[in-house]
């Protein structure tokens, strides 16, 4: 009986659970108990995932009513090929970057806050899975600004090390606060055209309101704020100094998972909730998405390229990133989505396991990483090393690694499309991250380390959880055949609700 | 059938099993140093079984992982890939001598490293070689590129890391930009990314767009050192020369020239590029790159150096029988990967061994050094013969091959190049000798005498005059690589 009670209510963990942990984590000082209670919790949430994964991964709709309130009044989770996928990357590589942190936090956060850090960190987990499951355009606002405050709050912690922390966070969340109070005022727009909060809803009912200039600036409002949130060029900039001041654990646990909700939201709201106006959906795909998303290849790649500071080189690479996740959604074909979706679990894997590294070399050196301070680590943590190299080849799209299976399929919509000129610019770019992914590893192996520096010693406990992700993008780079048959699921799902009105 | 993928199985993987146990065999320089030729008569042994099967009109086959639907990562070896395989592991084995010789004689720092590497190399040159997809052939190209990295830039010094730069840059670059694209609009096209006799192009693609297919492989493929793309080649030539010998003339150039032979055979399919002309520019690029590299290599004062633009013209040799997309310019082609690279590893052996002994690196520099080391320059002169195509040596064979497939495909203008090519190559490859014969000693030098990079050479010179008389299994392998009987 309690099987079947957590089986049905599943939806309804996935989102409980880290949000009830989190004050439990926040009442303790002692660094152990708060890091079991979060091991516990993202744990819990992955298998959640998993479990809900293995349900809908053959086209299956789960929908869950809150309270048990009907939609369209009370609020609806919806559970589908594509969430579920969505949320196996982000309760995963959430997972694994809690291993990682346990060690990771320890040199960058006191410890008697180490309690309240954790309790944030559950708070931006159980945050974004609300995010992704949520049907309701208003309620997703809420899950919105629980996981920014949450966020903002993790990445002000990074000020033990590094007061510039102070003022990363304080941009993220005045930006961020655009970005949401734009998605609300468009939500605002929608709901008082069609009266409904409830996404399938109003994408039934926008037919009969459609025309209206109301609709299209709801829709407008809407679209721009989530770009904030997913950090689309022009608007990532909160992005590069989050990420590079945030403490490493927290880089990892942001670069692998926020981003990718807010992308999953974004092609919900493009396919899914204005479904019934898709002229002005194309015409927002093909004049807005996809040149801020070339546009943000380019420019996250180049800046990149000359940036000296590690994480901030990385987490300028996260927005060329995010850009070609975006120009897959953007070019909105199926191909082309699942390519998305296929990027945001290999993009996870990736710089998950980049942003472990690093932490990894913060951790030892006491430094932080820059061109600078890690000349020579190859030889004097080689085991960390090796693991930041294979997650870099596959950064860099080399085969055999996970990031090869996006570039293929990615080429492969974008030529569908025929669309020659963005094919040959996201070729270039690619072969450009090359460039500033081989600086660093010639910093790291080939020029001799600094004489008579104190030996380093590696840590089974940073470098396990490390190696995990590395080996896993060797793994999906062999085996794809889960991720991508999910992943065209996924885009196959996005496109029958968009088409067939949803059920 | 099941020891066949036994074979394949041993030729892939004792390579990589070299370069896995060179570590742990360093504790004894010897030992280390008896992997690399052992493995190479082991991976030699398998390559000629695999080749033997290929001849019996068997296609061996290896398959090991799906990715996913329509992408599988597979062996399987057509005519083509058993000679590439016979070349690259059974040169391996005297590479792997010489460079022993090399590296010990020359007193070169981290010799572990450069041996586990150059076995890295060799066994993604041999899965090039038995790829059974285009999807395998650019994953093992990729690998290769970024396994000999560590041997261009074996020095350190700011010079080899420059080269390396280049190296990467142009090779990479062009594979990512070009050869990717080709490979997915290949498989977007036709849903398949398998080799099959004859092709499969026809009817799957709009034929005007078919020369700008062919002009991203032949360019994708920087490993080819088409101008003007060549210019990772000379820069290579920083590495220690065992690399310039075995990848830079044989493994690594030729899985450029092999991966465009391939497509060109097994995907476009001859008769539907003969049919569509889609290749008439890469004749005249080959042409013209055959004839300014000669010209380029003249100029060049340093051995090495010069030996690189003469790879990067024979190179377009075999590109163009290719292009000519005639049966016996395909035959010529294929023949002229193992004619060259006997002559060729030749020429490099005797560099790096007239530089070991004498530390002599200028052509200038070799006046009247001939007497002083006979067999060196007996074994130069020799591969240098055979790369002109003089008979009796190997190199006749291919270039007269190549010369009836030109006039064949109806283009006389193309004879006239090989001819100056041909008058060429006497230039700039019999100065040397002549040098250091006929003129007096400008320079004493103390020869040190290092037996183990003067055999092979000789070695190598004496396939080269084998390869005039016995040819056959390779002459039946060419054969069947381009559909004839």
């Amino acid at each position: 009986m309690m099987g079947s009670v957590i089986f049905t209510n599943l939806p309804a963990l996935l989102v409980v659970v880290p949000l009830l942990l989190a004050p439990i984590s926040a009442l303790f000082t002692f660094a152990g108990l708060g890091w079991a209670i979060a091991i516990v919790g993202t744990g819990a949430s992955f298998i959640f995932a998993l479990l809900l994964q293995s349900v809908t991964e053959n086209g299956a709709r789960i929908s869950y009513h809150l309270g048990n309130w009907e939609p369209p009044w009370g609020i609806e989770f919806v559970v589908d090929s594509a969430s579920s996928l969505t949320l196996v990357v982000m309760s995963g590589l959430g997972f694994l970057a809690t291993l990682a942190a346990r060690q990771l936090v320890k040199n960058e956060i006191a410890e008697k806050d180490i309690g309240k850090f954790y309790a944030a960190w559950l708070l931006v987990s159980g945050g974004l899975f609300g995010l992704v499951m949520t049907a309701d355009a208003f309620n997703l606002f809420v899950f919105l600004e629980i996981s920014a405050l949450a966020s903002v709050i993790l990445i002000g912690m990074g000020a033990g090390t590094d007061r510039r922390a102070l003022i990363a966070g304080y941009h993220y969340l005045v930006i961020g606060a655009v970005g949401a109070t734009f998605y609300v005022i468009g939500v605002g727009f929608i709901y008082a055209m069609t009266g409904s909060l409830n996404m399938v809803d109003i994408a039934n009912r926008i037919p009969d309101a459609s025309g209206s200039a109301a609709i299209y600036v709801g829709f407008g409002f809407m679209v721009a704020g989530i770009l904030v949130k997913a950090a689309i060029f022009p608007v990532h900039i909160w992005l590069p100094a989050a990420y590079s001041y945030a403490p490493s654990a927290v880089s990892t646990l942001l670069a692998s998972i926020a981003t990718k909700a807010a992308l999953y939201v974004l092609a919900r709201i493009l396919f899914t909730v204005f479904s019934g106006m898709p002229e002005v959906v194309t015409i927002a795909l093909s004049n807005v998405i996809v040149p801020l998303a070339v546009g943000g290849v380019f420019v996250g790649t180049i800046m990149a390229i000359y940036e000296a500071d590690v994480k901030k080189l990385f987490a300028h690479s996260s927005v060329a990133q995010i850009g070609y996740i975006a120009l897959g959604l953007g070019l909105g074909t199926p191909a082309s989505v699942s390519a998305a979706f296929i990027h945001i679990g290999n993009h996870a894997l990736i710089k998950g396991g980049i942003f472990m590294a690093i932490g990894g070399f913060v951790a030892a050196l006491g430094a932080r990483a820059s061109l600078d301070s890690l000349i020579g680590i190859g030889r004097r943590l080689p085991l960390t090393a090796t693991a930041f190299v294979i997650c870099g080849l596959s950064l860099a799209g080399l085969p055999l690694t996970a990031g090869f299976i996006s570039k293929l399929y990615l080429v492969r919509a974008i030529l569908e499309t025929e669309s020659y000129v963005i094919l040959s610019l996201v070729l270039i770019s690619s072969a450009l991250s090359v460039v500033y992914l081989w600086k660093i590893m010639e910093v790291m192996w080939m020029q001799p380390a600094p004489a008579r520096l104190p030996k380093l010693v590696e840590n089974p406990a940073i470098y396990l959880p490390i190696w995990i992700v590395a080996l896993g993008n060797i793994w999906f780079g062999i085996d794809a055949n889960w991720l991508v048959s999910a992943s065209q699921m996924a885009a196959q799902i996005l496109f029958d609700l968009s088409s067939g009105g949803g059920a | 059938m099941m020891s066949l993928q036994i074979a394949m199985l041993i030729g892939l993987l004792a390579p990589l099993m070299v370069a896995v146990l060179t570590p742990f065999l360093a504790v004894r320089h010897v030992w280390r140093d008896a992997a690399g030729p052992v493995g190479g008569v082991i991976t030699f042994i398998a390559a000629v079984e695999v080749a033997l099967a290929v001849l019996d009109g068997e296609t061996p086959r290896l398959f090991v992982a799906q990715i996913a639907e329509g992408l599988a990562i597979e062996f399987a070896v057509t005519p083509l890939g058993a000679i590439f395989g016979l070349v690259a592991s059974g040169l391996w084995i005297l590479a792997a001598l010489y460079s022993v010789g090399y590296m010990r004689g020359n007193h070169e720092k981290h010799q572990t490293r450069f041996a586990a590497f150059y076995a890295v190399a060799v066994h993604a040159a041999m899965a090039v070689a038995w790829s059974g997809n285009l999807l395998v052939l650019f994953i093992f190209y990729e690998i290769l590129t970024f396994s000999t990295y560590p041997l261009v830039t074996h020095k350190e010094s700011a010079v080899a890391r420059n080269a390396g730069r280049l190296y990467m840059s142009i090779l990479v670059g062009t594979s990512v930009i070009l050869l990717l694209p080709a490979v997915v609009w290949v498989w977007f096209n036709t849903g398949t990314l398998d080799f099959r006799p004859g092709g499969y192009l026809e009817g799957q693609i709009d034929p005007t767009m078919v020369p700008i297919l062919l002009g991203l492989f032949a360019f994708g493929v920087g490993k080819a050192a088409l101008m003007p793309i060549h210019r990772w080649l000379p820069a290579a030539m920083v590495a220690p020369t065992p690399v310039s010998a075995l990848l830079h003339a044989v493994a690594v150039v030729k899985a450029g020239v092999f991966t465009i032979l391939t497509v060109v055979v097994y995907v476009f399919g001859i008769d539907f590029l003969a049919k569509t002309g889609a290749s008439q520019w890469l004749i005249w690029l080959t042409a013209f790159t055959i004839l300014a590299s000669s010209v380029v290599a003249i100029s060049k004062d340093d051995i090495k150096a010069r030996l690189a633009y003469s790879t990067i013209s024979q190179l377009s040799y075999i590109v163009l029988g290719a292009a000519l997309a005639s049966q016996m310019a395909v035959q010529g082609a294929a023949l002229h990967i193992v004619m060259h690279a006997a002559g060729k590893i030749t020429l490099f052996f005797c560099a790096g061994a007239i530089y070991v002994q004498a530390h002599l690196t200028k052509v200038s520099d070799l006046d009247g050094q001939g007497r002083e080391m006979p067999w060196v320059f007996a074994a130069f002169f020799v591969g240098a013969l055979s790369i002109i195509g003089i008979p009796p040596l190997g190199g006749s064979w291919s270039k007269f091959m190549l010369m009836v497939g030109a006039a064949d495909a109806g283009y006389i203008a193309i004879l006239v190049v090989l001819g100056l090519s041909s008058l060429l190559n006497v230039f700039y490859l019999l100065e040397p000798l002549s040098r250091a014969f006929f003129r007096e000693k400008i320079k004493s030098v103390e020869v040190k005498r290092h037996p183990l990079v003067v055999i092979p050479p000789v070695m190598t010179a004496l396939i080269s005059v084998a390869l005039f008389f016995y040819n056959e299994t390779f002459l039946d392998l060419a054969i069947l690589a381009s559909g004839g009987r």
